[in-house]
This record gives C-alpha cells, sequence and structure tokens, in this order.
C-alpha cells in the first residue's frame, strides 16, 4: 500500500552524526514557532523501526507539539511553523512536494481523547480502508484489526453498534484498531491512556508491547511509570523559560533504562526523582 | 427574619415558614409563573379547539379528492390546493437545502471566520426576521413579471428565499457541533478536507441538518403572503410548473372572505388540514434530532 515513493532518498539529507541504524523517523528540528511564539527549539529524535519511544516531560514541553510534527498534524494550525527536517524513511516530510495528507496515511496517530467517528464500529475500523480504496476483504481486514486492538471478543456480536456507544477504553481500542487498519509505519500516540482508567491504561499497555512486532510506536505520556513499563527508548523533554516565553526542548533521549537509572542530564535527574513535574 | 427557636436553645428551626421573606417570593412567584404559563396555553389552545370543532366537521376524503366549489354550488373539496402546497413546497425544498446546506458548510467549517462568513453570517441573520411579504414581492418583479406569468415555480423560489437563512444557519450550527477532535480523527486517518466534511462532519451534523430543514419546511409551508404575488391561486389541479398554482394558505385566504357558509366551512377545513400538515413536519424533525447519538 506504499502511496510515497519511499525508493529514492533525498539528495540533501545530512547525515546524524550518530548514525542511528534503523530509524523509522528522523527529526531534526530546530524550532517550531507558533505565529511569533517559539514552541519548541534544538531536539533531534530518532524514532527506531519496532521499537517503542516514550516521550516525557513537564506539562508546555513541547513533546506533543514534536509528536504532532512527525506526521504533519500540527498544519492544521494555519500559523504553525516548522524549522529543520523530518525524515520518514528518508524522506523529508517537510519538503515542498510532499502531500501532507498522503503522509498522515503512513504515519497513524492516536490522540489524547477517544475519538471514533459516529458511525457503526465496523465502519470505523474500515473508515481508513475506504479511504485509500482498498480493494480486498473487508470483514477479514476488519477482524484483523479489532483482534490486534484486543476488542473483537468484546464487539463481534455488535459489529453494526455505534462507536460512541463503547465504554472510553473501549473506545480508545476501537481508534488503535481504526489506526492500524491501514497498516501504517508509525503509530503516534498522544497520552493515549490519560482519559482512562488504571484497567483500561493496563490493556492498552500490553497491546503497545504486541504492537510493536509489527509497527513503530512514539508515545507521549504524561506518566513515568507508563514510560519506564512500554519504552525502549524514552526522550525526555524540558521547558526554557530564559528568553521569556515558554519553549520546550530535548534535553536528552537514551535507552529507557539509562534515562531512569543514570541520567546524563541534571534536568532529568531532577525530573526523574520527582523533583518538579 | 426572626427565627423562632422552639427546641431546645442551639437548634435550628427547619420548618417550612411563609413569614420568611425568601419562602414567601419563592410561593409568590411559582403561583404567578403557573398563572402566566396558563395564560399563554389559552389562546394556543383555543385556536386549537376552533379548528378542530369547526374544521373538522368537513374532514373527509372528498376534500382531497375534489375542486374547489364556485360560487353557491354545495359540496366540493380542495384537493388541488394541497397538491399545490405539496408541490410548491417541495419545490422550495430543493432549491434551499442544498444551497443552505453548501452555505451552511462554508460557514461552519471552510471558513468560518472569513469577512465573507461574517457577512453572510449577518444577512442571514436579519434575513430570518425577514417580512415573508416581501420575498413575494422580491420574487414577483424578478421572476413573474420576467416569465410573464404566476407560477408554482415562482412560489417556490418565494418560499425558497424564506427557507434558506434558516437552513443555512441551523446547518452551520450542526456543523460547528461535531467535536473538533472527530474532524482531527479524520485529518489524522488521512482525509482532505472534502473527504473529512463528506465522510465524517456532515454525517455526524445531518440529524441536526435535516432539523433545520424541518422546520424550515413548516414554516413555510403555511405562509401565504408570498404567494399572494407568484403563485396565486387556480381552481384546477396542477398541470405544469409554469401556471398560476393552488395553495391551502391562498384558499383559506380566498374562502374565508367569501359570503358562502359553504366556502367558509371549506376554508376552516382547509386550516386545520395545513396545521395538520405543519405539525407533522414538527413531529418529524422532533423524531429526527431525537436520534441523535
Amino acid at each position: 500500500m506504499s502511496v510515497l515513493d519511499i525508493a529514492r532518498p533525498a539528495t540533501d539529507y545530512v547525515a546524524p552524526q550518530k548514525t542511528v541504524a534503523a530509524a523509522a523517523i528522523d527529526a531534526r528540528i530546530s524550532e517550531i514557532h507558533y505565529g511569533k511564539f517559539l514552541a519548541v527549539r534544538d531536539t533531534n529524535i530518532a524514532i527506531e523501526k519496532n521499537k517503542i519511544t516514550g516521550f516525557i516531560g513537564p506539562s508546555g514541553c513541547g513533546k506533543s507539539t514534536v509528536l504532532r510534527s512527525l506526521n504533519r498534524m500540527n498544519d492544521l494550525i494555519p500559523s504553525f511553523r516548522l524549522e529543520g527536517q523530518v525524515q520518514f524513511l528518508g524522506q523529508d516530510i517537510y519538503a515542498r512536494n510532499i502531500d501532507p495528507v498522503v503522509v498522515r496515511r503512513h504515519i497513524g496517530m492516536v490522540f489524547q481523547q477517544p475519538n471514533p467517528f459516529s458511525m457503526s464500529i465496523f465502519e470505523n475500523v474500515a473508515f481508513g480502508l475506504r479511504l485509500n480504496r482498498y480493494k480486498g476483504d473487508y470483514k477479514q481486514r476488519v477482524e484483523y484489526a479489532l483482534r490486534r486492538a484486543g476488542l473483537w471478543d468484546e464487539v463481534k456480536d455488535k459489529l453494526k453498534e455505534n462507536g460512541l456507544a463503547l465504554s472510553g477504553g473501549q473506545q480508545q481500542r476501537l481508534c488503535i484498531a481504526r489506526a492500524i487498519a491501514t497498516e501504517p509505519t508509525v503509530l503516534l500516540m498522544d497520552e493515549p491512556c490519560s482519559a482512562l482508567d488504571p484497567i483500561a491504561t493496563r490493556i492498552i499497555e500490553e497491546l503497545m508491547l504486541d504492537l510493536k512486532k509489527d509497527y513503530t510506536v512514539a508515545i507521549v505520556t504524561h506518566n513515568m511509570q507508563q514510560a519506564m513499563r512500554v519504552a525502549d527508548t524514552t526522550a525526555f523533554f524540558s521547558v526554557d523559560i530564559s528568553r521569556g516565553g515558554r519553549t520546550g526542548f530535548l534535553c536528552e533521549a537514551g535507552d529507557t533504562e539509562q534515562i531512569f537509572h543514570d541520567p546524563k542530564q541534571d534536568l532529568t535527574k531532577r525530573y526523574i526523582s520527582g523533583e518538579f513535574s | 427574619m426572626v427565627a423562632v427557636m422552639t427546641e431546645l436553645p442551639g437548634t435550628p428551626d427547619l420548618r417550612h415558614s411563609l413569614g420568611d421573606r425568601r419562602a414567601l417570593r419563592n410561593t409568590v412567584l411559582t403561583v404567578l409563573l403557573w398563572v402566566v404559563a396558563v395564560g399563554a396555553a389559552v389562546p394556543l389552545v383555543s385556536v386549537l379547539y376552533m379548528l378542530i370543532t369547526r374544521g373538522g366537521a368537513r374532514l373527509g376524503t372528498a376534500l382531497f379528492t375534489q375542486l374547489p366549489p364556485a360560487g353557491l354550488e354545495m359540496g366540493g373539496g380542495f384537493g388541488n390546493a394541497v397538491v399545490g402546497t405539496l408541490v410548491i413546497v417541495a419545490l422550495a425544498t430543493l432549491i434551499s437545502v442544498p444551497f443552505g446546506i453548501l452555505g451552511g458548510v462554508f460557514l461552519g467549517f471552510v471558513a468560518p471566520e472569513s469577512k465573507l462568513a461574517d457577512a453572510t453570517r449577518f444577512i442571514a441573520k436579519v434575513l430570518t426576521g425577514f417580512p415573508s411579504i416581501l420575498a413575494g414581492v422580491f420574487v414577483y418583479a424578478s421572476l413573474v413579471l420576467w416569465m410573464g406569468t404566476y407560477s408554482a415555480l415562482a412560489g417556490g423560489v418565494a418560499l425558497a428565499v424564506l427557507m434558506l437563512p434558516t437552513i443555512m444557519l441551523t446547518s452551520e450550527q450542526s456543523i460547528r457541533m461535531v467535536p473538533q477532535r472527530m474532524k482531527d480523527a479524520a485529518f489524522g486517518m488521512g482525509c482532505t478536507e472534502t473527504q473529512a466534511m463528506l465522510r465524517v462532519v456532515l454525517p455526524t451534523a445531518t440529524p441536526g441538518i435535516l432539523t433545520g430543514v424541518m422546520l424550515a419546511v413548516a414554516g413555510a409551508a403555511g405562509n401565504s403572503a408570498p404567494l399572494l404575488f407568484t403563485a396565486l391561486f387556480s381552481n384546477y389541479w396542477i398541470s405544469s410548473l409554469g401556471e398560476p398554482t393552488a395553495s391551502l394558505a391562498i384558499l383559506i385566504y380566498n374562502f374565508s372572505g367569501m359570503p358562502f357558509p359553504n366556502q367558509i366551512e371549506l376554508a376552516w377545513a382547509a386550516s386545520l388540514v395545513l396545521v395538520l400538515i405543519v405539525l407533522a413536519f414538527n413531529v418529524l424533525s422532533r423524531l429526527i434530532s431525537a436520534r441523535r447519538v
């Protein structure tokens, strides 16, 4: 289902200092603006294939902004401006000739609030397939996606019911099924559990661990324990208030183990120990 | 406010007491509200009662199958006026719904903040209170004179002019009520703006839009002023959209002023039928909006 021409790497690509073997996304963001407001600066991060990358940090540190920049969701905000490159499998998705709509079909997104469409459970999952004019067996693909999202057994007898009639946790799994039905390369999750209870959260976390076999996942979380439980790589973002505004930046990124037990940066150490949040 | 201590000192008195100014004011206001509400219902109920007793007497199939009687003739009905009303309202709906919904899409989704949207919204709001006779005069000047004849088409256009602002504004409202996170989900799945509109926003807003359409239809069906200058009236069954056409509203207007008891009876019956048609659309709109998730 490749719509993007991923065989041709951009020629003006500058190799990163530390080469990452298998990065699905390699973001080298120097600045993100909303109008005159500098929201994020100096954030170079690689989202490695078949791994879960967790974004943590205090409120307003730009972790959601960075995540949403990875599939050009921020383009929907008119004043948004990004300086830098975001390489997706070797292509800069911010290059002039790139269609953001196509980018979003390859880099799926799960949002903070479960947001199923007001249509049947089946149609919710089939939505992306129809969008991509999928020609195969819809029933099979929908069932597969719902099984992967761990929702099949709960909904198999009521596929015609409205997706909004499900509970919050089920709705979020429905959204995950909807996102993976089209087999995106990368799945971005923006605090997917913040509106859910602990049991639903646990289910989603197990789901993420299962999904990384086939997908690449990046997740923003406000919950450090969650990052420890699921993330292979953790990126810690912090806020710089020295220039007047609140500008987020990537403070430190590395193996989750290292970030939580042997942080290199003093800010990371203080955040991990719960000194500020 | 005097608290009367009847129990042990320190125990507050919790019983009802009209002597308390707060409680007294509450009671007075409640009684007043009931009186006013009943007072407001009296004219409504009496109109309905009169319609049913005086119009109900003639209710029967003949009304819908026969043509209006002439002069001193007995019997007859107003089948052509029922058909005419339905045709004119259907034409008005066909014209106003596409424009109204597309206008609503522009106002609520495409460019809600634009200057053009602000201007359109303002004018539409002004037009909702537009005297309906002016819609008739407008279409008379622009269409009837040009076509050289009164017609069902002109009647439909006049009613469409009246329906358009209502449909447009309710469509805008329903489209705006679609939660932002649903639109985000659509874009997140890789929808273009058009796809997000057609596949997510419009289907979600449909019950609200239909409610607006039904209310506009109900309002238009009972309007007589715009039809006086456009569709006029006819004593015969409708045979084309380009000729003067009968409608219930005009029939009531014509017959109620006649000196013949038979025609006056028919005017009452026509009023009842018209009210029932309007009521049907109102009920339909309620049913549709109740289905909303």
